[in-house]
């Protein structure tokens, strides 16, 4: 294996990292905004020691959480420079823009008041404190909003012209305003809700099931993280779904990628499951829907869709001789249906419970043995995630920047094998290791503490 | 003055901002080497509000150098690939401790921690000293900007004693914020010793990296760094007096001084290249050949001019909040 594939390999490896602990980021903070907004508005006085040792339990598993997301995004900052000087170099006068934006606006309110949120319990006033929280969910998402910038040029570039060699800024209105940021934004935004939200109504359910003293507040809790779930999911999946549509001018071939449709049809099929054959370019053996892809992209039974080998005889003729397919179709294919399988599947679970919450909440121990089982789900909007980063950069392929550098040219020349070798197994020993300790730090904490109106 | 000069200079307010900061926190978590664990639990409350925010100074130096200066940021994170890798294993080890070393009451737990909090302080200063001396001292860089060296050619004697000297002085600088911030009197006047002998011994250091880089770097050449160098000089025995005295905050605002200076002096030495290339002059990266376009620079000084005032007020606003000292009773936070 040489630097290019291995930096390749430990880019995914640490930014699907890091992509783990990002959405929950996303979607906890507001949670437990509403949370400590809920209690700074509430009346009597045994109500509220019990509503602000809920916040301060969920804002423990998001504090925890948020560490490990914020010491595996360094680590992503310097990648760029590290492992890809040369698409540094040809994209810098692009991207480093919104990457110190990202930090200058974002990152900065993000970390300064989220000390003021730790230490500040006795120090600021109640509305100033619950407003801290509101700053670092506002700053995360920020953040996560210039970062997208950056990311949707390399996947739909605009805004710039090329200039002795490199790519340089024309317009950072066009930047800003391009229409594949607000795909990937308002998609990223719901997968961060759904993912912290799924968050508490997890941990809710177990500690419904497991401890009886504090079930009554966690009731509370799965009841309004169920409602937020939910949201998330049709979120997601309706911005998935336009985004999808998108795609189809965008970048076709990521979408004919995803869904393994290799000849131009019309009206085209959609496959549920297919045996795909990247050699020959197509699939040996598949089950259709008929008409069905075309409905999804054009609303309507009939249609075109483009294949991928008509797609690769055009970027043939643009950009010449060469391969324009994603090198990992059968991969793709299967990510996108774990995606939006997930995705159904989280909706009908986030639903079950909800009528659990709300209409039997008297009963719900009887439920135990159900509720028990809950954190076996977890996983669900964690694979999701990873499955949608894996479609987007995947789908990417050949190129770092759509049709403006190709990724195999991007990588740091002076990189030998054995130094990413070091740097690869280096991270994903400490990351695993890190993970265990995280993990095992939260559930001890998740497990001893209890809600109750003691102080 | 055009716009890369301006961009020069405010690369030059980041990483003296970074230095400043980060260095009491890395000196922070130096000190808690050898303490005993309610100590280190009264140090590490100590910068508990605040490292985080401080640590983002280096992420912002990061990306401004990415965008002003794009050659620079890739040919400098490419160069120093496996400093970096260590750099980042000891920031991802410090970042966790602080968050998780309070969960759990085991002493084993808040050991181990506390040990990550202190490798994690030491390796990047260490780093950061050698990185810095390199960049003067001028590394194999070819006429494309790429690096032909190896990781051996980092590790010079001249870079390693600049990494000796940045790990004192910003223990120093540490020992210095902890005596204002340490509510216990006894244990600030055993910092305050701790704090004279360290800038003694950085001073020491002091003296034999600039023996070494005034043979080696071209770092007398200007009159500019000279006055600089000399007033960071002036500003450690200071500190050293100050500390002598038991005036802390005497002290802090001298070793506060004697990074900045430093900084500054360093950035002088270095304008208007900013990685030199040992090979030949003409392949130096300098404030033109490695900018951004002058519309990126523009927009950016925009940015620059709007958002760094900000943050500097709120976290001003922080340090003021959090302006008391820390009391043994405070460490049930964490
Ligand atoms: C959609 C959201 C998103 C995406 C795609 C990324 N990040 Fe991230 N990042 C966040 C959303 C986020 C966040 C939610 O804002 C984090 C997570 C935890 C945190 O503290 O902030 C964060 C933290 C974080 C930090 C630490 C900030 C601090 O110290 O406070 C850095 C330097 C980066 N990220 C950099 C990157 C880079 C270079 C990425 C590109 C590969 C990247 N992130 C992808
Ligand atoms: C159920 C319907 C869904 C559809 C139709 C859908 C569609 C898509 C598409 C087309 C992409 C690729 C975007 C690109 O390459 O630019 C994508 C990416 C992604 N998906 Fe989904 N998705 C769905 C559900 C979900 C769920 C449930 C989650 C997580 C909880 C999720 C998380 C992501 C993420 C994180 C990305 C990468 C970021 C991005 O490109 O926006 N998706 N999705
Ligand atoms: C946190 C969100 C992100 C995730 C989870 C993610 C995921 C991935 C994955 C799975 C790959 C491997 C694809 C392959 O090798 O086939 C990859 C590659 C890559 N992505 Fe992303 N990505 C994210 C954000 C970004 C952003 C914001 C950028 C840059 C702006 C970016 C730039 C790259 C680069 C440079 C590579 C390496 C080249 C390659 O193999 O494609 N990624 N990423």
């Amino acid at each position: 294996m040489d630097a290019l594939i291995l930096s390749r390999l430990q880019f995914a490896i640490t930014t699907i990292y890091h992509f783990l602990f990002v959405p929950v980021t996303l979607g906890l903070s507001i949670f437990v905004a509403l949370l400590e907004t809920w209690y700074i508005n509430s009346g009597s006085y045994e109500e509220r020691v019990k509503l602000k040792k809920l916040v301060k339990f969920f804002g423990t598993i998001f504090l925890i959480n948020f560490a490990m997301g914020v010491v595996t995004g360094i680590v992503q900052e310097f990648h760029f420079g590290m492992n890809w000087s040369e698409y540094a170099r040809f994209m810098g006068d692009i991207f480093g823009a919104p990457l110190a934006l990202e930090a200058l606006t974002a990152f900065f309110i993000e970390s300064t008041f989220i000390g003021l949120w730790i230490f500040g319990w006795d120090k600021l006033s109640e509305k100033m404190h619950c407003l801290c929280i509101w700053i670092v969910a506002f700053g995360s998402n920020l953040s996560a909003f210039w970062i997208l910038v950056a990311n949707s040029f390399m996947q739909h570039p605009v805004g710039y012209a090329i200039e002795n060699g490199r790519a340089v800024m024309t317009d950072f209105i066009e930047l800003v305003t391009n229409p594949y940021v607000f795909g990937e934004y308002s998609h990223t935004f719901f997968a961060g809700i759904t993912t912290g939200g799924f968050l508490v109504i997890v941990v809710s359910a177990w500690k419904i099931a497991t401890d009886d003293e504090s079930r009554e507040m966690f009731v509370r809790t799965l009841r309004r993280a169920v409602l937020y779930t939910m949201l998330g999911t049709l979120g997601v999946m309706g911005s998935g779904h336009m985004h999808a549509q998108y795609l189809a001018e965008a970048n076709p071939m990521k979408l004919a990628s995803f869904e393994a449709l290799w000849e131009t049809e019309d009206p085209a099929p959609f496959a549920v499951v297919a045996d795909i054959n990247q050699e020959e370019r197509r699939n040996d053996s598949e089950i259709l829907i008929p008409k069905m892809f075309t409905f999804m992209v054009h609303n309507s039974f009939s249609g075109e869709v483009k294949g991928i080998n008509d797609l690769q005889k055009e970027a043939v003729e643009k950009y010449g001789s060469g391969y324009y397919i994603p090198n990992d179709v059968r991969g793709m294919f299967w990510s996108f249906r774990a995606m939006v399988g997930t995705g159904g599947l989280l909706l009908f679970i986030v639903f079950v419970t909800g009528c659990l919450a709300f209409f039997k909440r008297d009963e719900i121990r009887d439920y135990r043995c159900c509720l028990k089982l809950m954190p076996l789900l977890l996983p669900l909007p964690f694979i999701a995630n990873s499955a949608g980063w894996y479609i987007a950069e995947a789908g990417r392929q050949p190129w770092i920047v759509v049709g403006l550098q190709k990724t195999a040219v991007a990588v740091s020349p002076n990189l030998s094998a054995g130094e990413v070798w070091i740097t690869l197994i280096g991270f994903t020993a400490i990351y695993l290791f890190l993970a265990v300790l995280a993990v095992f730090a939260a559930v001890m904490f998740i497990r001893k503490t209890k809600i109750t109106s003691e102080e | 003055m055009d716009l890369n000069i301006i961009w020069f200079i405010l690369i030059t307010v980041l990483f003296t901002g970074f230095f400043i900061l980060e260095g009491f926190d890395y000196g922070v978590g130096m000190m808690m080497l050898g303490r005993p664990k309610n100590e280190r639990a009264q140090f590490v409350r100590a910068i508990g509000p605040v490292w985080d925010g401080n640590e983002v100074w280096m992420i912002t130096a990061g990306g401004a150098t990415f965008a002003a200066f794009p050659h620079v940021y890739a040919t400098m994170f490419s160069t120093f690939y496996l400093a970096l890798f260590l750099m980042l294993l000891a920031l991802i080890m410090r970042g966790v401790a602080f968050e998780l070393r309070g969960k759990l009451q085991y002493s084993d737990w808040i050991n181990f921690w506390d040990f990550g909090i202190i490798f994690g302080s030491f390796v990047p200063a260490l780093l950061w000293g050698v990185a810095v001396v390199n960049l003067l001292r001028g590394l194999p860089i070819d006429y494309q900007m790429h690096y032909v060296g190896n990781f051996l050619n980092l590790l010079n004697p001249c870079a390693i004693m600049g990494g000796i000297f940045f790990v004192l002085l910003f223990a120093f600088h540490g020992a210095n914020f902890l005596a204002l911030k340490i509510a216990d009197r006894g244990l600030v006047q055993e910092l305050q010793k701790k704090s004279v002998c360290l800038g003694l011994l950085t001073l020491f250091a002091y003296v034999l990296f600039a023996g070494v880089a005034a043979a080696e770097t071209d770092i007398l050449a200007k009159l500019g760094t000279v006055v600089f160098l000399g007033l960071s000089i002036a500003a450690i025995i200071a500190g050293c007096a100050g500390a002598y005295a038991g005036k802390a905050c005497k002290a802090f605002i001298s070793s506060t001084l004697a990074i900045a200076c430093l900084t500054i002096a360093f950035f002088n030495a270095l304008f208007p290249r900013i990685m030199v290339s040992s090979i030949s002059p003409d392949f130096s990266l300098n404030i033109y050949n490695a900018a951004s376009t002058p519309h990126t620079l523009f927009l950016m000084t925009i940015a620059a001019v709007i958002f760094v005032p900000i943050v500097l007020v709120y976290q001003a606003w922080t340090y003021k909040t959090f302006k008391d000292r820390v009391t043994p009773a405070d460490v049930h936070y964490h």
